[in-house]
């Protein structure tokens, strides 16, 4: 129970074991796990990175939606206003059309008018002229009083 | 008993306290010759160191970063726990500290370990089959032990109070230190105290507790031993195998307490050597 010469034995085994621990299990272990650390800070790192541009492509995709609505919106507002023109000059067309046609109609029935009242005017002549012929043609020679009769046909 | 022969309770613990030892002294050596080798000694610690080496080595050969597993979990755990005493207690960045302060917790816990192995089965089985006559086979029970860590640790304290403070400084610790400079001598005296103070109470400590234990060990096991005569045997065995256990248990806390106190002392020292101003 003396102090012994077994101390400096101790010493020596003590200082070759804190060599031997150094080597085959601190440096070793304490590496590798700075490693693992740092491959764990990263990976968090990156999740993070990853969820920022998440947010910032979310935000982007926000945007663009908000830009197609718009334009949606005025695509839709031109295209209303565009067909309402193309009504509005469909009207003007057909009525244009409806008044040339009348004027037209009108013309047609005028002409057909004067025609009418032409052949009629030479039909009366002609059943004037016939009916007083047959008047005449028992106290008149037809042929003596053509002419005056031309004369009144034409009066008509 | 280690002996196989009758032997009174005096002799029975005095055998259990001797250490094997040669002498390298001509003539043979006293019971208090510094020139003697304690076998036992160097045998188990140096077979504990070798047994934390070879776990060392065949776990860092199959470590994972990735995923680790089972053992490796284990090790590392004991690892963090380390460098976390270490990084708590110790200012600033040195490479020894860490490995230093693992080294004397796991080395200190398995000698100090080799205490809850029944006293008697190692230097029976000795005694047995080998012949061998004496066996002390905790490491820690043996004052060479704990006093060498200690005088390591001290020696590792003063190279870097000079590495740090220069010699200048570590000079003017003694002179100035703890009170001012107008009382010189007394300083010198005080800080030496203090200074031998440390390596000494750091291995005595361990020595002090590890011996004491070891003790009540023996005295547990001797009720067995001595007093149990015929149906008395009926009432001591039982209260020697309660009270072992009872030992047993408080034990495996103070085995790793001192271990613990060992390490944090070790690097709060060199910590305070680390530090500038003192």
């Amino acid at each position: 129970m003396s102090i012994t010469v077994t101390l400096l034995i101790q010493i020596v085994a003590f200082v070759l074991l804190i060599w031997f621990v150094n080597k085959f299990l601190w440096a070793p272990m304490s590496v590798m796990m700075e490693e693992r650390q740092k491959k764990i800070a990263d990976g968090l790192s990156a999740a993070e990175k990853g969820k920022k541009e998440l947010e910032l492509a979310e935000q982007r995709a926000k945007e663009v939606l908000q830009e197609a609505k718009v334009q949606a919106q005025e695509v839709l507002s031109q295209a209303e206003k565009r067909g309402t023109e193309i009504v509005n000059e469909a009207k003007e067309k057909a009525v244009e059309e409806v008044e040339r046609v009348k004027a037209a109609a009108t013309a047609e029935i005028e002409q057909e008018a004067s025609a009418a009242r032409e052949a009629l005017r030479a039909e009366i002549g002609q059943l004037a002229v016939n009916g007083a012929a047959k008047i005449l043609a028992r106290e008149v020679d037809e042929k003596a009083h053509a002419d005056i009769i031309d004369a009144l046909a034409k009066e008509i | 008993m280690a002996s196989g022969e009758k032997m009174g309770t005096v002799e029975y613990i005095q055998h259990h306290l001797t250490n094997n030892s040669i002498c390298l002294e001509d003539g043979g050596c006293g019971p208090m010759s510094f020139w003697q080798i304690n076998l036992d000694t160097v045998f188990f610690s140096t077979l504990l160191g070798a047994l934390i080496v070879f776990v060392a080595w065949r776990t860092s050969r199959s470590m994972v970063a990735g995923t680790p597993s089972g053992f490796q979990n284990f090790v590392e755990s004991i690892l963090d726990f380390v460098q976390g005493q270490v990084k708590d207690t110790f200012p600033g960045h040195n490479p020894i500290i860490a490995p230093l302060a693992l080294t004397i917790f796991l080395w200190v816990w398995l000698m100090n370990f080799m205490d809850l192995i029944p006293v008697d089965l190692l230097p029976y089985i000795a005694h047995t089959f080998l012949g061998i006559e004496y066996l002390k086979v905790v490491p820690t029970t043996d004052i060479n032990t704990p006093l060498a860590m200690a005088l390591t640790v001290f020696a590792l304290i003063v190279y870097y109070n000079i590495k740090v403070k220069g010699v200048v400084g570590f000079i003017k610790m003694f002179l100035f230190h703890p009170f001012g400079k107008f009382l010189v001598p007394v300083n010198i005296v005080m800080t030496l105290i203090e200074e031998i103070a440390k390596p000494l109470s750091l291995g005595l400590r361990l020595f002090g507790n590890m011996f004491a234990g070891e003790l009540v060990f023996l005295l547990i096991a001797l009720i067995g031993g001595t007093l149990a005569v015929g149906a008395a045997a009926l009432f001591w065995a039982p209260l020697q195998v309660v009270l072992d256990l009872a030992w047993l248990i408080f034990h495996i806390l103070v085995i790793t307490l001192q271990a613990f106190i060992f390490m944090v002392l070790t690097i709060v020292y060199l910590g305070m050597a680390h530090t500038e101003d003192h």
